[in-house]
């Protein structure tokens, strides 16, 4: 059994989905996990996750806090943790834990594997299998000498536990000590976008230059709207200039692995195919059935993503209205 | 100001992975190395801020085997005025990267900034950048789409999740990670390649550094390609029945929808 402390996210007063599974994972394996809750004002959120597999939870709240900074954040958990003792660590590869967990990593003297895509425990270790470029291979990552084991896992790779709401946590409060903090978060400007964010979705669906404008992607918001998907792009769309950048799906955009992706006239280039391959069920609609997509797809359809996708909207409609 | 650039080169987007022979590491054999696509951001970043102060100097640091040397090249063809090479070995992991890196740039006079890409494509961790900093005992702020260069201080522009940003304020020195679409990365033109031959690139050794196999963290193993997916289902008809076959399979063969 390990000490594990799972770094808990929360925006806007709401936990995030991928704070579940981290804690649904380590608690499965009988560790005994610690919910680090960061913050200004977020008690509240505390007892919740104990139902998901947490054992205690640390409210650990400062006025510096609120607006997340890596500074911040490590100071606070450093200080805990060299209280408490933890033998692993772990936080989603989100922009906040990719953010700072390598810094902890350094002020800890600790190992750190990023991305993780499997996660388990053996005898206390870590045990991790994480991508490397992008997907194209795997690689199982062991940690070298001593001190604790740190690891970042991606949004929906580990699923979701069902809470136990019998289950209750102990609750802490830890008042740390930041002293003086160099950086901070002026302002956080929301997007003006209300659908989920690509790397957090539990559905994807993804457009190519087949689109052929921004204005087309209209098509495809309508279905993911019915499927409470993200919309992504390949990066031929991107660069053509039909989505923003931060929607890029591959090897030089985001890596993602929902339950369902749904690729509407993307050829499935290398790269693309390596930024979404770990997908659980591939949907490729493409009018070329040589188009790559399809050796990776689990259901194909050899047709015109504009003739397609409206009817399927309705099909997922009554699909969900059933 | 003295302006730091730190870079990594990788395999091009489009490289096939294959496994060695006994699972160790990838087969390097014919790879075509580049520089990792974000870290020609942080280079364009670098070269329009030394050229709003003038004196300034753009100085790009790398760490890795001897083929590296080439991809500084390309970052002095940009436009870079120097560079620094620090020789590690290719199993290093990010951790004695860094710490070879920040050890360099602790060897130089006067650090005011460094910029990076907010990770490298080959291995995808987003760690050196914010390591190197922890290192060199400065703030780190990733994933930047914009900076606002005050005299002692930066506000920057840091893409975080559903299409929203913090405005993060540092003071200077800092370590800055450019994302995709902070700036318009120069090529490099003709002439530029042939100044660049000429131009120095300092070559430093773990041991003038002090980093050594003891800092390394974790180490790679056990590497494995993708499964093989087996062949998936084509859905056949018209439209109207492909769409409804295909809303059924998910709903009750995949049960994902």
């Amino acid at each position: 059994m390990a000490k594990v402390f799972v770094i808990v996210e929360q925006r806007d007063g709401r936990l995030k989905k991928s704070t579940f599974e981290l804690l649904g994972a380590s608690a499965a394996a009988g560790n005994d996990t610690h919910a680090i809750l960061l913050g200004d004002g977020v008690a509240d959120l505390a007892k919740e996750l104990g139902a998901y597999g947490a054992s205690k939870v640390h409210v650990v709240q400062n006025a510096s806090l609120k607006n997340y900074t890596a500074e911040a954040y490590c100071a606070a958990i450093a200080e805990l943790a060299k209280s408490v003792g933890p033998d692993v660590i772990l936080a989603s590869h989100s922009p906040t834990g990719r953010d700072f967990m390598p810094k902890l990593a350094a002020k800890l003297n600790a190992g750190l594997a990023s991305d993780c895509i499997q996660l388990g425990f053996d005898g206390g270790k870590l045990k991790v299998r994480r991508p490397v470029y992008a997907g194209k291979a795997t690689v199982e990552v062991e940690f070298v000498g001593s001190g604790p084991q740190l690891a970042t896992v991606r949004p929906n790779a580990l699923g979701i536990p069902k809470p136990d709401s019998s289950r209750s946590a102990e609750i802490m409060s830890f008042t740390p000590s930041l002293g003086d903090l160099k950086t901070k978060v002026a302002e956080v400007v929301q997007g003006s976008s209300a659908r989920p964010d690509v790397t957090e979705a539990s559905v994807v669906v993804s457009g190519g230059r087949s689109l052929k404008s921004a204005e087309n992607f209209k098509v495809l918001e309508e279905m993911a709207d019915v499927l409470g998907a993200a919309v992504g792009a390949s990066r031929a769309a991107v660069d053509a200039g039909f989505r923003p950048h931060r929607d890029q799906v591959g090897q030089t955009g985001k890596v993602v692995s929902p339950t369902l992706y749904i690729a509407c006239g993307i050829s499935g280039a290398i790269q693309h195919l390596a930024g979404m391959r770990s997908s659980k069920v591939i949907v490729a609609i493409n009018t070329d059935p040589e188009a790559p997509i399809f050796q990776v797809a689990d259901y194909g359809i050899v047709g015109d993503l504009f003739a397609l996708v409206p009817l399927l909207k309705e099909e997922f409609k009554k699909t969900k209205e059933h | 100001m003295n302006i730091y650039v730190c870079i990594k080169q990788v395999p091009d987007t489009e490289t096939k992975i294959k496994l060695n022979s006994d699972n160790s590491g990838i087969d390097t054999a014919g790879i075509k190395w580049i520089m990792s696509p974000y870290d020609e951001f942080a280079i364009e970043e670098a070269l329009r801020l030394r050229d709003k102060n003038p004196g300034s100097t753009v100085t790009v640091l790398s760490a890795g085997p001897a083929r590296v040397v080439e991809t500084i090249r390309t970052a002095l063809a940009m436009g870079a005025d120097n560079g620094i090479h620090i020789e590690t070995p290719e199993s290093a992991d990010n951790n004695r990267a860094a710490k070879a890196l920040a050890g360099a740039l602790k060897k130089e006079p006067k650090v005011d900034i460094v910029f990076t890409g907010k990770e490298a494509i080959d291995d995808g961790a987003a760690q050196v950048g914010q390591l190197t900093a922890e290192y060199v005992g400065i703030p780190h702020v990733t994933v930047v789409l914009a900076v606002e260069y005050g005299a002692t201080s930066l506000k920057c522009k840091r893409e975080i999740e559903g299409g929203a940003f913090e405005m993060v304020e540092t003071p200077l020195p800092a370590l800055i990670a450019a994302q995709k679409g902070m700036n318009e990365p120069r090529y490099a033109s003709l002439p530029n390649i042939m100044k660049a031959k000429k131009k120095e690139v300092k070559a430093l050794k773990e041991s003038d550094i002090g980093t050594s196999d003891a800092d390394q963290k974790i180490r790679y193993k056990n590497f494995q390609l993708p499964p093989a997916k087996q062949a998936g289902k084509k859905i056949a008809g018209d439209p109207a029945t492909q769409a409804k076959e295909l809303a059924r399979l998910l709903h009750e063969e995949a049960k994902v929808i």
